[in-house]
């Protein structure tokens, strides 16, 4: 039997250090497991290849691969950061883990930012598979729209991760694990992020949506080569609303 | 003895749930409580399901804020406190607080690694006998595999204080047996270690003191000496605790005779008043009221079938509490 000798000299590590290995932690625990990978990448790489070969099962038009990668990485990001965050989150929720690292030197801010360099860390995966695909079947981004992609992919990172763990914070874990799908599965098929919406009557609504404004932002910053400023204040705009929700309705446990 | 410092106190803390506008109204889970917890002491916390064990023990760690009342850990409010307090505190959950698709080996790695200087993970598991499951995932552990799990990761930052809540639930009795070894060395340490069981016997062999809850208070605290009787009627025995005296009466007594009795005397266990039925004295204060029974037994004209000498135990002041 071993003895803990040790006088007792807690003391937390630096700050940056904490924050670094639990998003270090967090990013390893989503990359191995199955059906969030299945989620993130494999779904949408379905998408892809299946949206980019549409003409072989509908006589009508079919957006290019220029249209279509922008939409499927809206749809990858949305995937990451809102169903894969919010699922595991509802689920550390549910087994108290939330509230246990809440009592470590980590402490809930350090929680959420470890949280958000996972996302990051797995959105740039995506972006790097996805990205690659697309290339490899013909997508030709405009080079200077590529950096404007970048800032675009973490406005809707940190927006769909802050709605995701609004949810997460708020429902129970297994609704959160329906709504989450639910609600990518409608906005992947309608919410504009995969194909462009009418910009006329109705469609120019759901341009309001936090999808919509991912899937035009990405598509303006890949096409056009310019900053999508009105996507981005959109999806600005949803996620200081579910920050803000979610401190006022976040529950830990 | 220098009684050494307190680690946590909390002073009339009341914390309640819902509004007073809601149709369900304002519930007060925890209605004043006072409690003082020192370095180096083992101070439990007892109460039957529901009495406000947990949510003393979430407002202690910061975790919930009281409605009103004051915590002080460390000196500091934990609510509010950072990491550098967070750092000093080990925090064992009821429900263990792991993620299960984690490996426990990393579970306590990352722990680990939030701390400046953590006791190696190694030592832990060694001390724990954790080495057959260090890499099978949380969710398929046993209950009591998860408890040795999250003890050890409350542990690993080597705390000043450490809370735990329910850390022998699901432990067969030999894993019970090196947990308690733990935390008696813990103690030599000068750790302050607040803990919540069922086990009363285990309580009482560890708790330097011991707080009883109901309902949202604190009933009965003190030393177990102190709750058992044995520091105040002076028949302390050598485990520390007063007597009482047991008998089996060998017919049914009348209320007069009830009455007639030099002592309290009341049904064990809530027997019926028949022949066989085994009669106590909740609390002897000296070998003169043997006397008076047994005088008083003559005097109904009643020979005990049996008589028996027991230690009051924590188990009854519990009973007692429970019940009134």
């Amino acid at each position: 039997m071993t003895a803990l000798h040790a006088p007792l000299a807690p003391a937390p590590r630096p700050a940056v250090r904490r924050i670094l290995s639990h998003g270090i932690y967090e990013t390893r625990n989503v990359l191995r497991n199955g059906e969030q990978l299945l989620v993130s990448l494999i779904l949408p790489l379905l998408v892809l290849f299946g949206a980019h070969r549409l003409e072989l099962i509908t006589s009508a038009a079919t957006p290019s691969i220029d249209v279509i990668t922008p939409g499927v990485l809206a749809l990858a990001v949305m995937a990451s950061a809102f169903t894969g965050q919010g699922i595991a989150t509802g689920f550390e929720r549910q087994y108290g883990v939330l509230a246990y690292l809440a009592t470590t030197p980590l402490g809930a801010t350090g929680l959420i930012l470890g949280k958000a360099i996972a996302v990051l860390a797995v959105v740039a995966v995506q972006v790097l598979v996805i990205g690659t695909a697309g290339l490899v079947l013909g997508w030709n981004p405009d080079p200077v729209g590529l950096l404007w992609l970048g800032v675009v992919v973490v406005l809707g990172a940190t927006a769909f991760t802050a709605l995701g763990l609004l949810l997460a914070g708020t429902v129970r874990a297994e609704a959160t694990l329906a709504l989450t799908n639910v609600i990518w599965v409608l906005l992947g098929a309608a919410g504009g992020s995969v194909f462009p919406l009418d910009h006329d009557g109705a469609g120019a609504l759901l341009l309001l949506l936090p999808s919509a404004a991912l899937g035009e932002g990405l598509r303006t910053a890949a096409l056009e080569g310019s900053f999508p400023v009105l996507e981005a204040l959109i999806l600005a705009g949803w996620a200081a609303l579910a920050v803000l929700a979610a401190r006022r309705w976040f529950n830990w446990r | 003895m220098p009684q050494h410092p307190p680690c946590l106190t909390l002073r009339h803390v009341r914390y309640a749930v819902g509004s007073a506008r809601s149709p369900q109204g304002l519930k007060e889970i925890l209605r004043g409580v006072d409690l003082t917890a020192r370095s180096g002491e083992v101070t439990v916390l007892l109460g039957p399901n529901g009495a406000g064990k947990t949510t003393t023990l979430s407002c202690a760690q910061g975790l919930l804020h009281p409605s009103q009342g004051s915590v002080a850990l460390l000196g500091q409010d934990p609510f509010r406190a950072g990491a550098e307090l967070r750092a000093r505190v080990g925090v064992m959950l009821q429900d263990g607080g792991m993620p299960q698709s984690v490996q426990p080996r990393a579970l306590l790695k990352h722990v680990a690694s939030l701390h400046q200087d953590p006791w190696p993970v190694d030592d832990l598991v060694s001390r724990l006998d954790m080495g057959d499951f260090m890499r099978t995932s949380i969710r398929r552990l046993s209950g009591g595999q998860k408890q040795r799990v999250a003890l050890a990761a409350s542990l690993l930052g080597r705390p000043e204080v450490v809370f735990l809540d329910e850390p022998t639930a699901g432990l067969d009795p030999q894993s019970r047996q090196t947990v308690f070894g733990l935390i008696d060395e813990l103690r030599e340490m000068g750790m302050g270690i607040i803990l919540t069981t069922h086990l009363l016997e285990e309580a009482q062999k560890l708790a330097d003191s011991v707080f009883i809850l109901k309902d949202g208070e604190v009933v009965r605290h003190g030393s177990v000496a102190e709750l058992t009787g044995a520091a105040a009627a002076g028949a302390a025995s050598a485990d520390g605790a007063a007597r009482r005296m047991v008998f089996t009466a060998s017919r049914t007594l009348t209320r007069a005779e009830i009455g007639s009795a030099p002592v309290s005397i009341e049904l064990d266990g809530g027997a019926d008043n028949a022949p066989g039925a085994t009669w106590m004295t909740p609390r002897l204060s000296g070998p003169g009221q043997l006397r008076e029974l047994a005088a008083w037994w003559e005097l109904i004209d009643m020979m005990p079938v049996e008589v028996r000498m027991e230690a009051r135990t924590l188990e009854d002041v519990f009973w007692e509490v429970s019940v009134s």
